[in-house]
């Protein structure tokens, strides 16, 4: 708790310290990238054949997705408190990634953890890491995937806190972490909601993101909260589908609970036991969500959707032939249910789709699933 | 309101000693030899009972409470398992106090749970994650069954965190010896004995003193400064080496028996020779 109400202490004071904000947003525009464009999909449009879709590209930022807009100002706060070591969890590796980067720009020593399970399927990041100077320690307690990465992450914690900042990546944890991750990631929103209106002349009629736990999902939210005609829809995770037990979404098939420091929704058995989700996104196999979605559910201004894997890679396989973009499978979710929400509201509507991250990490994967790899038989035809 | 923590420090007090919390999680290696090793440590010794509620994500400890839990869990262990260990060792007499983080007693339901604790003879709880923030449901419950409530201070807590504490707990206060997970270290961190001044200068409960403490010598010299002496990771290895060696319930029951009888002979100030 001292480390909690430390850093409660220092982000009210670096958030309100003018030097503190132009440097974080020097770094976002100078190094990350910002502000990422707004892209009109015109063909994927045309495709679906309803609303208008619209893209949010945080691929385009620094490291391939949105996960670089907290690292950075997580690690300027990590040098502000004097802490000369940072540790990180990881599920796809996205966000050790932009860990490791911000790190090594800043001379921050960086420690990852990664359930074994990830630092398999997601080889390729391990390696990036490894190239960036991070130590990357792969989790073999649990169930081997994020869930127990956070749980090795808060060990090193609470030994090592005097010198050590948890970097948390998403809007989940004890507070302040889910506000604070919040608010390093509102830029997206902020940015896609004056790039709409001015590339549309007014506001979208939905913003569809995916939601593990949910930190870009709750970027491009935030700004849009007060505008009550914009619909907003998270995209959970549903593996093998919600009805088989083989999911990640927290709040289409789980209950309210506690972990990791937060009261949210999350799979857990009738004894409380955590449940192991299931994705092949390894960015949205977690059986927790961001408190701040429980609440939006729970007040009805956001709604939830659950888009299957087999969904979110036949998403994907057309936003890359239509669009010329190969996005994340986790990002591709939040497009599996952006074409069913543009159905919906017909070709009259806009919709923003927050394009959360690159896909280069999961070519494997997908190469597997469609069968492209020459010496492999297809996983699925 | 004296509970049956509150005379069994003060009999230890009469006898000028510390008194010995012994820690194992229930269903391991089973729910019947879980009973039974809590049940040879306690005839060995060992003044309290903290039976540990095994969580599928233990934070808080180290690798070979991790283990066990995992194994308990695998062996499908439930929360009502863990009730009839309480009551089978509370049988022996010793005040019996459940070790669990917060979410299995959500999930139970805090006032069903107290309810049930109580029933089943049990002395009250240990919860690591459960902030005094948000303890005042747990509170009422508890009191009204007579349960008393052991929460957690580290060395990094501040002044006013273990006043905060302090004014919530009841039964003693856990001073965790060192800033990190459950298992055992070669020395006791150094911090425990100013930490536990610190919560002396703030109540009048009891401190015992827990993480780290494997052998007679260092319950010997945590005995010097705290009134308990709280031994968990050292007696789970037993547990867990007699299980990987194949050396049967037997064998594994002496090894708890020689340890709790260790122990407690570390507390009451004398250090044997096999220790």
């Amino acid at each position: 708790m001292a480390a909690l109400d430390e850093l409660t202490d220092s982000y009210d004071q670096a958030r309100a310290d003018e030097a503190f904000t132009a440097e974080l947003d020097d770094l976002l525009s100078t190094y990350a990238g910002r502000p990422t464009p707004l892209t009109d999909a015109r063909r994927l449009t045309e495709r679906i054949g309803g609303a208008r879709i619209l893209l949010k590209r945080e691929d385009l930022a620094h490291t391939g997705s949105h996960k670089i807009n907290n690292v950075l100002g997580q690690c300027l706060l990590t040098r502000r408190m004097g802490k000369t070591r940072v540790i990180a969890e990881t599920g796809a590796g996205q966000h050790g990634v932009a860990t490791a980067t911000a790190c090594a720009l800043l001379g921050l020593e960086c420690v990852v953890y990664m359930g074994e399970e990830d630092t398999r399927r997601q080889a390729l990041n391990v390696a990036r890491m490894r190239m960036l100077g991070a130590r990357v320690v792969p989790v073999t307690s649990g169930s081997r995937t994020l869930k127990d990465a956070i749980n090795e992450a808060l060990r090193d914690w609470v030994a090592t806190v005097e010198e050590t900042h948890y970097c948390i990546g998403s809007v989940m944890g004890p507070h302040p972490f889910p506000m604070m991750v919040r608010d390093f990631q509102r830029v997206i929103g902020v940015e896609a909601r004056a790039q709409m209106l001015e590339r549309t002349g007014r506001l979208p009629d939905a913003v569809v993101a995916c939601v593990g736990g949910g930190s870009n999902a709750m970027g491009i939210f935030h700004p849009f909260i007060p505008d009550t005609g914009v619909a907003l829809i998270g995209c959970e995770a549903g593996g093998d589908g919600v009805a088989t037990g083989r999911h990640a979404a927290a709040i289409a098939g789980g209950s309210a609970g506690v972990l990791h420091g937060m009261r949210t929704y999350l799979l857990q058995d009738d004894d409380g036991q955590t449940q192991v989700s299931h994705s092949i996104s390894a960015g949205l196999d977690y059986p927790g969500i961001g408190p701040e979605h429980s609440l939006l559910h729970e007040t009805g201004r956001a709604t939830y959707r659950v888009v299957d894997d087999t969904a979110a890679m036949e998403a994907l396989a057309l936003v890359a032939r239509t669009e010329g973009i190969l996005v994340a499978i986790e990002s591709a979710h939040a497009f599996a249910g952006a074409f069913e929400v543009a159905r919906e509201l017909g070709p009259d509507a806009t919709v923003l789709v927050n394009c959360s991250g690159r896909g280069d990490k999961d070519v494997d994967t997908a190469a597997r699933w469609f069968g492209l790899l020459d010496a492999d038989a297809p996983t699925r035809a | 309101m004296h509970s049956r923590l509150d005379a069994c420090f003060a009999a230890a007090r009469e006898e000028g000693r510390s008194l010995l919390v012994g820690y194992l999680p229930a269903g391991f290696p089973t729910v019947d030899g879980g009973i039974a090793a809590m049940r040879a440590m306690v005839e060995a010794g060992v003044d309290v009972v903290e039976v540990g509620l095994p969580y599928s994500d233990p934070t808080m400890d180290g690798p070979v409470i991790q283990d066990a839990a995992d194994a308990a869990l695998r062996g499908g262990v439930t929360t009502r398992d863990v009730l009839r260990t309480v009551e089978a060792v509370a049988a022996t007499g010793a005040p019996i106090l459940v070790m669990t983080y917060w979410n299995p007693v959500d999930r139970y339901g805090p006032a069903r749970f107290a309810a049930d604790l109580a029933a089943a003879g049990g002395a009250g709880t240990i919860t690591p994650d459960l902030p005094p923030e948000e303890a005042g449901p747990w509170l009422a419950a508890a009191a009204e069954h007579g349960l008393d409530s052991v929460f957690l201070v580290a060395p990094s807590s501040s002044d006013e965190r273990i006043e905060r504490v302090a004014g919530i707990a009841s039964g003693f206060v856990y001073a965790a010896s060192l800033m990190g997970v459950t298992g055992a270290r070669a020395q006791v961190g150094a911090q425990a004995a100013g930490l536990v001044d610190r919560v002396r200068a703030a109540t009048a409960l009891p401190v015992a003193v827990g993480l780290g403490v494997s052998t007679a010598a260092q319950a010997a010299e945590v005995a010097g400064f705290a009134d308990g002496v709280i031994v968990g990771s050292a007696l789970v290895r037993v547990l867990l080496d007699a299980e990987r060696r194949g050396l049967g319930e037997q064998a594994a029951l002496e090894g708890i028996r020689a340890l709790a009888a260790d122990l407690a002979a570390g507390v009451r100030g004398g250090v044997p020779a096999s220790a």
